[in-house]
């Protein structure tokens, strides 16, 4: 139906309405939800982040052709030996060093493999573990919030569309889980998972799952309420669809589109807490190309850090200008669909 | 305003419960063996002292039995002596800390909350101070600064911001320390002569007279409260100006300007005190957040404080300590937030009637 008039094959609707043509893009996801994305290239602040999305984007699916992994499992950061002091930016590459990559010659100049941006303590090369770890980070980011987003969307849609006692419940249980500091809970999980699992990505990603949901419940749950009461739900019941169709078929699909924008948008926040997590010690092996850990080796040179100040300001830059993109485009989304904000600007 | 508080009332054993049930599901995750630092101060080494232990304390039962036993602990028949009880104090006993739980937080507690005493001025007032500014000068020049810094601050990993200030102010300048005390200010603390008061740094020394302990102890927290401060100077600012825009698009400060009040007197008497009222709440939450121990903040300046302490038995995977620290930051949270709804319910009468 709507798609005829935003055809506009009556002339009279056509001269009264004065429609725009409508592109694909907003047929496909309707006037409101076309608006939302829209809004997010309007302003400078948010194109910057999604160029600094796009490229870390690049840098991980890059990888291989950046710095060709070494061994076997290429999330393991090469060791030049076993010295535990860090070396300096520039310093060569001896042993351990990766194939010289298409980009090395024509840039660097050499044909020796140097340690672009130094190495960390006990020789792990920190270039090798910054692009790495961006491949690191979108995997957990992207995993995270998937499973906190299913999580969120299921436990807040059952809240919402029953209403009464089992919302009310949920909701208390959501408030039980939020009770504690979300580091504190996320890092006490981890801690209690890590010896049953091993040392790897998984503990401190169950956990950030396990305290990641709450948010997500409630968004979608509140969208969930205002939708319920549209005629068009009280058409499908009249006519006797189920509760689990009118839930999937006919609210879900229309309510749940900021919560999906808000959870992608929660990439950065994710990796930021994952971060540190492992800077805190609690996460990865030793040696895993992580940005967390990177910067957690510094925690063993404080008092020289002067000297070593590139163990901490490339891994910390990176991951910096990772969430800050994230960020950017987020800030522009609070706007665009904060109701209060709407029209006003 | 008495019904809202018993409402409210009664909403705290039903989130004690759960934060209970919550801990004390994650501790099922630990096997009995490990489960029994709970109860006893040595883990059992032999299999027959094991078996004994896991008998004597239950850690065999059905789990509501356990959870039962967990909350009151065990009464020994003969000696009347008893083992664990979360609600008796007792959290168990910590192999990082080689003491029980509960006299490493009462160890460490008091340093979190000297860090929170001095913290609590420059992260809330500043805050919020930059928040009115913003919203004053609405689009204005600092209204931009201040949205750029909160993007910008939100971005900023606390830990990454924390090395930092190490490296330049530690290793670079050596102007602050990191820690708690100097070597010989930890000497003065020690020694017989000085007297502890309220176990707060701080406050002790200056009621010993010692001004040098007093400044190193304080020299040894800037850093700490400056990270905190630019870590929430970004949310107080946030919140604090969407609260005073909204409010000072209100009509009655419209008619505040049209009898021809001052500005000063419009904004700072009328609009303020209205738009202060979701500010207290965050306010509250801050000065709680910082009191439970700020994990990241602590670890990276090795502030010897209950957030350093939770962080450090992780990363040595000490569960039973850490759960501990995390009942005992349960704990406070639930109370705090009563008291700042409550305080609410007070300043703001619309809170009570709806």
């Amino acid at each position: 139906m709507e798609k005829s008039v935003a055809l506009g094959d009556t002339n009279l609707l056509t001269e009264a309405v004065n429609l725009r043509r409508i592109g694909w893009l907003e047929r496909v996801l309707g006037p409101d939800n076309y608006r939302v994305i829209q809004g997010l290239f309007k302003t400078p602040a948010s194109i910057i982040g999604f160029v600094l999305i796009t490229l870390f984007v690049v840098v991980a699916l890059a990888a291989p052709l950046i710095v060709p992994p070494v061994t076997a499992d290429p999330y393991k950061i090469p060791r030049d030996g076993f010295k535990a002091d860090p070396q300096p930016m520039m310093s060569p590459w001896t042993r351990n060093a990766p194939d010289l990559p298409f980009w090395w010659k024509p840039i660097m100049k050499t044909d020796q493999w140097v340690h672009i941006f130094g190495t960390s303590q006990g020789q792990y090369d920190v270039f090798y573990g910054i692009v790495w770890g961006t491949r690191t980070a979108f995997k957990t980011g992207l995993v995270v919030v998937a499973a906190a987003l299913l999580i969120g969307v299921i436990v807040g849609s059952i809240s919402a569309f029953y209403g009464g006692i089992v919302d009310n419940i949920i909701m208390r249980i959501v408030d039980i889980f939020l009770t504690l500091p979300f580091i504190l809970a996320a890092l006490i999980l981890a801690a209690v998972l890590t010896p049953r699992i091993g040392r790897s990505l998984i503990p401190s990603m169950v956990a950030l799952i396990t305290f990641g949901w709450m948010g997500y419940a409630r968004i979608i749950r509140g969208d969930i309420l205002t939708i319920k009461e549209r005629d068009y739900i009280m058409a499908a019941r009249v006519i006797g669809v189920k509760d689990g169709r009118i839930l999937f078929r006919h609210i879900l699909p229309n309510a749940i589109f900021p919560t999906l924008v808000l959870a992608s948008l929660a990439i950065g926040d994710v990796v930021l807490s994952f971060a540190a997590l492992s800077f805190l010690g609690i996460g990865t092996e030793i040696g895993y190309a992580d940005w967390g850990q990177l910067l957690s080796f510094a925690r063993n040179w404080i008092i020289s850090l002067d000297r070593y100040w590139y163990i901490i300001v490339w891994p910390g830059l990176t991951l910096t200008l990772f969430v800050m993109g994230w960020n950017l485009v987020g800030d522009a989304l609070r706007d665009v669909l904060d109701p209060r904000l709407r029209g006003k600007s | 305003m008495t019904a809202y508080i018993i409402r409210r009332l009664l909403l705290v054993p039903l989130l004690l419960f759960g934060v209970t049930v919550l801990i004390f599901g994650m501790l099922q995750f630990l096997t009995p063996v490990e489960r029994s630092a709970l109860y006893v101060r040595d883990i059992p080494k032999t299999e027959k002292a094991l078996d004994g232990v896991i008998k004597k304390y239950g850690l065999d039962q059905p789990l509501y039995v356990q959870y039962w036993r967990w909350l009151v602990g065990t009464k020994d028949q003969i000696t009347g002596e008893r083992n664990g009880g979360i609600l008796f104090g007792d959290f168990g006993f910590s192999r990082v800390g080689s003491q029980p739980v509960a006299s490493l937080i009462k160890q460490r507690f008091p340093n979190t909350l000297d860090l929170t005493l001095w913290a609590v001025a420059p992260v809330i007032l500043v805050g919020i101070w930059l928040g009115i500014q913003a919203a004053v000068h609405h689009n204005g020049f600092i209204d931009q600064a201040g949205r750029i810094f909160s993007i910008v601050g939100a971005s900023f990993p606390t830990f990454v911001f924390g090395l930092l200030m190490l490296m330049i102010f530690y290793s670079k300048l050596q102007w602050f320390p990191p820690g708690r005390l100097s070597d010989w200010a930890n000497q003065v603390v020690l020694s017989g002569s000085f007297r502890s008061y309220t176990s707060l740094l701080t406050i002790d020394s200056l009621l010993n007279g010692r001004i040098d302990v007093f400044w190193d102890a304080l020299k040894h927290m800037l850093m700490p409260i400056l990270t905190l401060s630019y870590i929430n100077w970004a949310t107080f600012l946030r919140v604090t100006r969407s609260s005073m825009l909204e409010t000072l698009r209100q009509e009655y400060i419209t008619t505040a300007r049209a009898k021809g009040l001052r500005e000063n007197d419009v904004i700072f008497k009328h609009a303020r005190p209205n738009a202060m009222i979701t500010v207290v709440t965050l306010a509250g939450f801050t000065v709680v957040g910082l009191m439970g121990g700020v994990v990241i903040t602590e670890t990276v300046f090795d502030y010897p404080g209950i957030g350093k302490a939770a962080a450090d038995a992780a990363a040595q995977l000490d569960v039973v300590t850490v759960l501990g620290f995390a009942l005992f930051n349960g704990l406070i949270l639930i109370i705090a937030n009563l008291v700042v709804d409550i305080i609410y319910a007070v300043v703001d009468p619309r809170v009570r009637l709806s």
